[in-house]
């Protein structure tokens, strides 16, 4: 858990001076193996006593290749690979996928496709956040309890996803024009229902967390993250929300049809842990408001693109950056086409890592224990971090 | 009141203790291995080959056209084709796959080879307790160990296998009224015996 | 008949004494009753390992452990063998002596509390006049021990948390003594046996117990809460709890020893509860006069059990608090 075999790093302690005049200053690895990171990740933290001086995310662990295979694999094959990225969400990761291909390739989706693709991805930002919340008061000392009721509801809409895409996590779902498969029968029924079912646990779980003082106490203040630090670092998703600044790329962008919803962006004041608490818990209503117009408006019709070919697909040469509004932040594609069926340069920009480069001026000045919450709310997963 | 939001809490907690009691929904534990889910319809865990009838050689759809091992994503699938062949449903003459090996450990149950063949052949299973002491060989799996019948492909998945028989019924019967001389008019409805290998 | 079922215990221990020579009889029957606690509290402590866990399942919508054993009850016994047959690792550069020490010293220590407790009618082990200073001096000892177990590991992090474990349990004995000012006042003695007797009594059929009076209860929640911080519960359990960068003063322990350390911040919670339900909640008197008939010792576990249920449940809902504001909020 903690390595004690390396050696002081004389690099990390350059120009530091311990307050208080003693020359004592404590570096821990809070190494790979570790409870309560999210995967496979290492922070090298300079302590003063219990205050963070300095600290440096280590990553890497999890490297698996993936821009690098996709060069060498067809754009299909490269699909389920996206469904690892971050293998929490995996169809909001096949969703940007699919809208970069379609951008270069110029290919249309009917509009139940479309439909189709918005219940799934808002279901998707449900399961994320839950389990984010879940495992944030895993890690303040809450021993599981909120964790399992946040699991308990996740079940059901991964028991949702089994039976349309045959996999609970690794979905594989978009294609380039469409979805694969159409819905089955009585899923509609069943959706409604978790969704009707949901609001309830929101307000259950609200009741648990949101008013106790020992949370607040814990999350108020902690973790600041100025607006303008976050705009200058490239921050997206819930953490540049709760800083404050209104940039949400449903609004911004609205890819597919998300201009024809309302739906609200919650916006936090100080940007602590605690507005980012609270920033995840009213997205998950909005998403409830989402999902409840799409099951309303869910039109028939076709839910592939009759142009689009499964196999010996060649997009003409060219590129395109396909970006959308993952529960983590801002999930994109960049590919450069070159005319054959294997992209010449496949690129993603990780939402995760993105946020992760100002974690240290998020921890400074903090205690060991608030690192580790604070960490937690920036929401990371190592499957996007490394690729 | 300090402590309000404690005491709110520690009632929810309490909630779910009494509730856990009294309703289903409050103890979703499922006692596996006594008890078992149903898998619904669409799941999909490995990767099998469909034969009908009960000769697995003489009834395997697969031609090996090679098109899965193309398109699998880590390139999971090892084909050799035949140098003879033998009749499809049709009775048309094709090539079968002598070797046919996917690796279980390599196999990320994608799907795509299921979703690219143009003969039905492969298709998902969603039975997960493969594992086996053997790390090599266990692992990889011959066209033997990988070959099911069409009746387990209706057990598991109904209505796919449902649609799947209609539509080759249908294929069946088109290529039967081709090979038909057009005197018949196509009023005849029993199946005419295959020709004989020979003839080709 | 009632009272032959209720002082059952006490006669038999006298039967026992009555029958031994005369020269060993103080020695006897000094033996007899430390055993008697010995035997039940360790018990005890094994039923609430299997309480605590399907507790804390049943209040996570999920099963405890259920496989050991109907409905799981044998779980003790198999966490048991599995401490004893654990190797016993001890790092090379630690005090070997006072390692090995420290865990027994704390159980030890622990157990020495549960002298001036009044199980049941005439049940005191020993009727100390001054009981209650005794039992906190008892208590304090156990503090010394954890600062044993964290300096003999020779490791810096368990060493760190030794000393923020002794920083809590220091900085919460002076609520916990404050709040039992109001009972010696109202009772007029620090006789543990004397307080409960100060509570006999009910007006129609509501007992005299002193958490029913406004400062009485208020001692009441004021103890509970520091008696949670003594025996290092959550949502106080940062010293053991500290998963985040140390497992506490005991990382170096392991197998039986991480077994009595664990039995000894049990035995310190019983330790708590039960000063509690002496002080404020009647020791072993009814709750209504018309239930005076059921025996005294029974009364007692019985208030002990519903404490150490809700122990339980402020376990399973609560985050932990961070060490300063822990220490700020005692």
């Amino acid at each position: 858990m903690i390595s004690m075999t390396t050696p002081p790093n004389q690099e990390m302690h350059e120009g530091l001076v311990a307050d208080g005049g003693q020359d004592e200053l404590l570096e821990i690895a809070l190494g790979p193996h570790h409870p309560s990171t999210h995967g496979v990740f290492r922070m090298d933290v300079v302590l003063d006593g219990e205050r963070v001086v300095k600290l440096k995310p280590v990553f890497g662990y999890l490297h698996r290749n993936h821009e690098k295979i996709a060069e060498s694999a067809s754009y299909l094959a490269s699909m389920p690979y996206t469904d690892r990225l971050d293998y929490i969400c995996s169809l909001t990761n096949n969703w940007a996928y699919a809208l970069a291909v379609e951008k270069l390739a110029g290919l249309q989706v009917p509009e139940r496709a479309e439909y189709i693709r918005v219940i799934t991805a808002e279901l998707t930002r449900l399961v994320n956040h839950t389990a984010t919340i879940g495992f944030l008061t895993q890690e303040m000392g809450a021993s599981g309890t909120p964790l399992m009721y946040a699991f308990r509801e996740r079940e059901k809409i991964l028991d949702l996803f089994e039976s349309l895409t045959g996999s609970r996590m690794m979905c594989n779902y978009m294609r380039f024009g469409g979805c694969r498969v159409e819905l089955p029968a009585g899923w509609l029924e069943q959706t409604k229902k978790v969704v009707k079912d949901f609001p309830r646990f929101l307000d259950e779980y609200e009741q648990l967390l949101t008013g106790n003082e020992i949370f607040m106490a814990r999350a108020q203040g902690v973790g600041v993250l100025k607006k303008d630090l976050a705009i200058n670092a490239g921050i997206t998703g819930p953490m540049l929300r709760a800083s404050g600044v209104n940039y949400d790329i449903r609004k911004v962008d609205k890819y597919g049809i998300y201009d024809r919803f309302d739906f609200k962006i919650p916006l936090g004041e100080h940007g602590d842990v605690y507005d980012r608490y609270m920033v995840r818990m009213l997205e998950m209503r909005e998403s409830l408001k989402i999902l409840n117009q799409a099951l309303r408006d869910l039109p028939q019709g076709p839910i592939m693109d009759p142009k689009a070919k499964i196999r010996g697909f060649r997009p003409k040469p060219g590129e395109s950056y396909g970006r959308i509004e993952a529960p983590k932040g801002e999930l994109g594609f960049y590919l450069i086409s070159d005319g054959s069926p294997n992209p010449f340069r496949y690129r993603v920009r990780p939402p995760s890592l993105i946020n992760l480069t100002v974690l240290e001026d998020m921890c400074r000045g903090y205690s060991i224990a608030d690192t580790i919450v604070i960490f937690g709310t920036v929401d990371i997963v190592l499957g996007e971090v490394d690729r | 009141m300090l402590g309000e939001g404690i005491l709110k809490g520690l009632v929810e907690t309490a909630r779910n203790f009494f509730g856990s009691f009294v309703s289903k929904d409050r103890l979703t534990t499922v006692q596996f291995p006594e008890e078992r889910l149903p898998q619904p319809e669409a799941a999909r865990n490995f990767p099998f080959l469909v034969y009908d009838g009960d000769n697995w050689q003489a009834g395997m759809r697969c031609v090996a056209c090679q098109i899965c091992e193309k398109e699998c994503p880590p390139k999971c699938i090892f084909i050799e084709k035949s140098s003879d062949k033998k009749p499809d449903y049709t009775g048309k003459q094709q090539f079968y796959p002598a070797v046919f090996n996917i690796d279980v450990s390599v196999c990320m149950s994608c799907q795509i080879c299921v979703e690219v063949c143009p003969f039905d052949a492969i298709e998902m299973d969603n039975a997960f307790e493969l594992s086996t002491t053997d790390r090599f060989g266990g692992l990889l799996w011959n066209r033997e160990q990988l070959a099911k019948p069409n009746s387990y492909f209706h057990k598991i998945h109904p209505a796919t296998a449902t649609e799947i028989d209609e539509r080759l019924a249908a294929a069946k019967a088109k290529a039967e009224a081709k090979a038909k001389p057009g005197a018949d008019g196509g009023a005849s409805t029993t199946p005419q015996p295959d020709p004989p290998p020979a003839a080709n | 008949m009632t009272d032959t079922i209720d002082q059952i215990f006490v006669l038999l221990k006298h039967w026992l004494v009555a029958h031994s020579p005369v020269w060993v009889q103080p020695l006897f029957s000094s033996v007899l009753s430390a055993a008697a606690i010995l035997v039940v509290f360790a018990s005890l402590f094994a039923v609430t390992t299997i309480l605590e866990r399907k507790g804390l399942g049943r209040f996570q919508n999920r099963y405890g452990p259920n496989r050991v054993g109907p409905f799981g009850l044998l779980q003790p016994l198999a966490d048991g063998l599995k401490s004893l047959i654990k190797e016993d690792i001890v790092p090379h550069s630690a005090d070997g002596a006072v390692h090995m020490l420290a865990p027994v010293a704390l159980v030890v220590a622990a157990f020495l509390g549960y002298a001036v407790l009044p199980l049941g009618r005439n049940m005191t082990a020993i009727n100390l006049d001054a009981g209650l200073l005794y039992f906190f001096a008892a208590g304090s000892v156990v503090e010394l021990t954890i600062f044993m177990a964290g300096w003999s590991s020779r490791n810096k992090y368990s060493l760190l948390g030794a000393m923020r474990a002794i920083a809590q349990m220091i900085s919460y004995e002076i609520p916990l003594i404050l709040s039992t000012i109001t009972v010696v006042m109202a009772a007029g003695a620090l006789s543990t046996v004397a307080i409960v007797e100060s509570q006999f009594g009910y007006s129609g059929i509501w007992p005299h117990w002193f958490v029913f009076t406004p400062w009485g209860f208020a001692g009441f929640v004021l103890f509970m809460i520091a008696g949670i911080a003594e025996s290092n519960r959550s949502p106080f359990d940062l010293p053991e709890g500290e998963s985040e960068i140390i497992a506490g003063y005991f990382v170096e322990y392991s197998g039986f020893k991480f077994a009595l350390f664990f039995l000894g911040e049990y035995i310190g919670m019983f330790a708590i509860c039960g000063l509690a339900i002496t002080l404020f909640l009647g020791g072993w008197t009814a709750p209504f006069s018309f239930l005076a008939w059921v025996p005294s010792y029974f009364w007692f576990f019985a208030k002990l059990l519903v404490l150490i249920a809700m122990l339980i449940w402020i376990r399973s809902t609560l985050p932990r608090l961070r060490m300063d504001q822990l220490m700020n909020f005692a």
